[in-house]
């Protein structure tokens, strides 16, 4: 370390803090109420955000009585939000996990999912187009619009074998892709800060993305047939709004995998491993837990999630560009903080939460502002509650 | 532990820094002029190109010195940086730009002069500054980054909405005891077709101000009789604007390094070393911390004001978050912490990864004559069928835009496992105002700092 005289006195005041904080997480619930009331009568902001809050519920309400609001597209919305957010939901449970394990914010999760969606919709592509097109155009997902994917009629029902190869395709990339820069980039520097490993995916973010646009170009593409997915109108009390296939399957899947991992983390002892990691990695390692395999287990799991989840956002949209996972980053950020860090659960709600803010937020504001919304609401989550509303439960 | 004291920092480091910046310095105009000479350009040309390299250089150097006192001294991870300078260019455009009905643009301003509009823009930053740093310093490091990160976002979202495009302003408006007739019509913030910047020429309005421009006028005429006859306004224009941005970093620096220096600066670099110590030894570091944001911010507007005020026109575009991971690599080159390190980084990033692929690309383009270039990944791919690799390497000299990013990201990466302290290595200044170091070491720290890797190994 270093030999300066003050540097004692700063481990003993930091001893003496870690205590203090310690003592701190132990508050009886009439502390807790005690703290609300005390927060209500000093806090100038929860003040605002509560007449906030009950000013769009009055809105609302009175929209939807006088008839300026109608119950089917308020319904629509909320239908195209919780799909965002189960998207957003399933690129969540990855950096969630990655974030509590170790311990840094990976700025290049949202280039991990969109080389998953790259190189699952280049398989899809493959497999719907092999023959009739060059294997490079389709592999390139059309680069430079050499293939349509309209025109290769890619879609859960007209090309279902095409899909479900793509979306698995999706996820393995993803997962050989997240452990080679794991390998190369952070185990070497597993030991330093948060900070620095964070800084560090900044320039894997940027190495990734502009690789992206180098190989299969700047534009985006249309990637479905989307003229041809199966529809249905579901009648709401006023109207009716618009369920498709590709919402469905979206549903299946991120429904589907949210159970594997929910039983993966309760059936093996891997959730603990990772509970007992993101606490105190030595303390894990001394008690026998094997630390680089648990971190790469979740970075497998993680990066799979987060692939398939970028295939199944290319499909459920029908367009694919280099940035989709850059922009959709900071949603799946503010969807993990508001759940809470380094809890699977805590994601899936978030994202949930965030879809539907950034969809549904469009009746009160204009709708240029619907991210901002759903960035705000992870404002104010983590001025009031860092934590996270499902603070206290981390993986498993 | 390298320690630069102040006793140190008055003696040979100063001396050292400046032969440092002047060499660094030396060999990319250097550069570029070889570069100049090997596309051979003219006069012109090569007048040209050394205006835009010192206007990078500028606006990087001066961006990583503002960016320095948050992260380098008090240990704030801001990375939305751009909209603060966002804020800045915007609100100058919004007061000084002249009411509508002369000139192309759609939406008008206040017609103000410009540097009322550019004091109004860098107190709009600082405002902005404050409302970001009032809850979210609280945070941890992480998370006020992902706030900062979210808060330039939302910066973009409300120029390129339709709802902040245009407003009319009314013929009078009545303030409780006074009224006013504010020239304006309508003001906005022009959506996602952006701001027409139809004032004065800054150039022009410093100069006049200086009493410099008539004097200009005349240096100019006598160019174009005796040295460059086609035009040379434009070149000079551009040059001069460069070296009013050398003078800008210059003042950067003066500023920030009598902050670091002054007891106000001390206790900063406390509260990045240690917030709890800080605190204990009875500083309010949260007011430290919320002054040095709001001044970092200020700085960041006035600096986005500069880089861009000089354009024609601003779109939302310009104001994504790139940018603000640009500054933050040039920082991280020069090293956090150190002022004169935050420059070099600055002028390094600008010389060699913002500006230098593209002349490479010129370079070899002049050097062979090549081919067109094939549109896509797959037909430069499919050069390699016949192993013929010249479809791939135009293709990536034709991508260099991009590559560019991709190399930014790679040094990055490599500074952080190499380099974490910056490529002029530990040079971090200490929050003590007198020598740590004990009789002896504290000299032989200050050789080169190849073998310090930093203080945590």
């Amino acid at each position: 370390m270093t030999e300066h005289g003050h540097v004692s006195v700063v481990n003993v005041l930091r001893v003496d803090f870690t205590r203090y904080s310690e003592e701190c997480y132990h508050v009886s619930l009439s502390e807790t109420y005690g703290r609300y009331r005390r927060t209500l009568s000093e806090e100038p902001l929860a003040i605002g955000v509560i007449l906030v809050a009950l000013w769009m519920a009055w809105s609302l309400a009175s929209g939807l009585l006088t008839g300026g609001i109608r119950i089917s597209s308020l319904a629509s919305l909320v239908w195209d939000g919780l799909l965002r957010g189960l998207i957003i939901g399933l690129a969540g449970i990855g950096l969630s996990m990655t974030y509590s394990i170790l311990n840094f914010a990976n700025f290049a999760h949202g280039d991990y999912l969109t080389s998953g969606a790259f190189a699952g919709m280049g398989t899809s592509y493959l497999i719907a187009g092999i023959g009739e097109n060059s294997v490079g155009a389709l592999l390139l997902v059309g680069a430079g619009g050499s293939v349509f994917g309209g025109a290769l009629g890619i879609g859960v029902t007209t090309a279902p074998l095409a899909v479900v190869f793509g979306a698995l395709v999706a996820g393995v990339a993803a997962i050989v892709l997240a452990l080679a820069i794991d390998r190369f980039v952070y185990r070497p520097i597993r030991d330093e800060s948060g900070i620095a490993l964070l800084i560090t995916s900044i320039g894997v973010a940027f190495a990734l993305r502009y690789l992206l646009q180098f190989v299969y170009g700047a534009g985006v593409r249309g990637t479905t047939a989307s003229g041809s997915v199966p529809r249905v109108s579901v009648p709401a009390i006023d109207g009716t709004f618009r369920v498709t296939a590709h919402d469905i399957s979206l549903i299946v899947v991120a429904g589907g995998l949210m159970l594997g991992v929910h039983l993966l983390l309760q059936r093996t002892k891997l959730g603990k491993a990772m509970r007992a990691m993101s606490d105190n990695e030595d303390l894990a390692r001394i008690t026998g837990i094997p630390t680089e395999e648990v971190i790469r287990t979740t970075w497998i799991v993680g990066a799979g999630l987060t692939g398939v989840a970028g295939y199944m956002f290319v499909l459920w949209k029908g367009t694919l560009g280099f940035n989709d996972g850059w922009l959709l980053l900071l949603l799946v950020f503010a969807a993990v903080i508001l759940g809470g860090i380094g809890s699977i659960y805590g994601a899936i709600g978030g994202g949930i939460i965030i879809g539907l803010t950034a969809s549904v937020s469009v009746i009160w504001i204009p709708s240029a502002f619907g991210r901002a919304a759903a960035f705000v609401v992870m404002i104010v989550i983590l001025l009031f509650k860092p934590e996270g509303i499902f603070s206290g439960r981390t993986t498993a | 532990m390298s320690v630069d004291g102040i006793r140190g920092r008055f003696g040979g480091i100063f001396e050292r820094d400046v032969t440092l910046v002047v060499a660094v310095l030396g060999a990319l105009y250097l550069a570029y002029i070889l570069a100049g000479v090997a596309f051979g350009y003219g006069l012109r040309g090569q007048l040209n190109s050394i205006a835009n390299l010192t206007f990078y250089i500028g606006v990087f150097g001066m961006m990583a010195l503002a960016l320095n006192l948050h992260w380098g001294y008090t240990g704030l991870f801001n990375i939305g940086i751009v909209g603060f300078m966002g804020i800045g260019i915007y609100v100058t455009a919004l007061v000084s730009k002249p009411p509508v009905g002369d000139g192309a643009a759609q939406v008008g301003g206040f017609g103000l002069p410009l540097f009322v509009g550019v004091l109004a823009g860098v107190l709009a930053a600082a405002f902005f500054g404050l409302l970001v740093a009032l809850p979210a310093l609280r945070l941890r490091a992480d998370y006020l980054a992902i706030v900062t990160v979210a808060f330039s976002e939302i910066v973009r979202f409300t120029m390129m909405s339709r709802t902040f495009q245009t407003f009319t302003v009314p013929d009078t408006i009545d303030l409780w005891l006074f009224s006013f007739d504010p020239t304006a019509d309508t003001v906005g913030l022009g959506g996602g077709g952006g701001l027409i910047l139809n004032y004065t020429n800054p150039l022009e309005a410093l100069l006049r101000a200086l009493f410099l421009w008539d004097p200009y006028l005349g240096f100019v005429s006598f160019v174009e009789a005796n040295v460059i006859s086609n035009n040379p306004k434009p070149v000079l224009d551009g040059l001069l604007y460069g070296i009013v941005l050398l003078i800008g970093v210059g003042l950067f620096y003066l500023l920030l390094s009598r902050t670091g220096k002054s007891p106000f600066g001390r206790v900063l670099k406390a509260i990045r070393e240690d917030e709890d110590v800080a605190n204990a030894l009875g500083k309010d570091t949260n007011r430290f911390k919320l002054t040095a944001f709001v001044l970092g911010s200020a700085l960041m507007g006035l600096g986005g004001i500069l880089w861009y005020s000089s354009r024609g026109s601003i779109t939302p575009p310009s104001f994504r978050p790139n940018i603000t991971f640009f500054i933050w690599i040039a920082l991280i080159i020069g090293g956090a912490g150190s002022n004169t390190g935050s420059f070099l980084g600055g002028a390094i990033f600008a010389g060699v990864l913002y500006e230098g692929p593209r002349y490479f690309k010129n370079l070899v383009q002049a050097a062979f004559e090549l081919g067109d270039a094939p549109r896509n990944f797959g037909e430069a791919m499919a050069g390699f069928a016949s192993l013929d690799p010249m479809p791939f390497i135009l293709y990536t000299l034709d991508s260099v835009s991009q590559l560019r990013l991709v190399i930014m990201g790679v040094v990055l990466i490599w500074l952080m496992h190499n380099r974490p302290e910056g490529l002029l290595g530990h040079r971090k200044e200490t929050a003590s105002s007198v020598d740590l170091a004990r009789s002896g070491t504290g000299r032989s720290a200050e050789k080169p700092t190849a073998a310090d890797g930093g203080e945590n190994q």
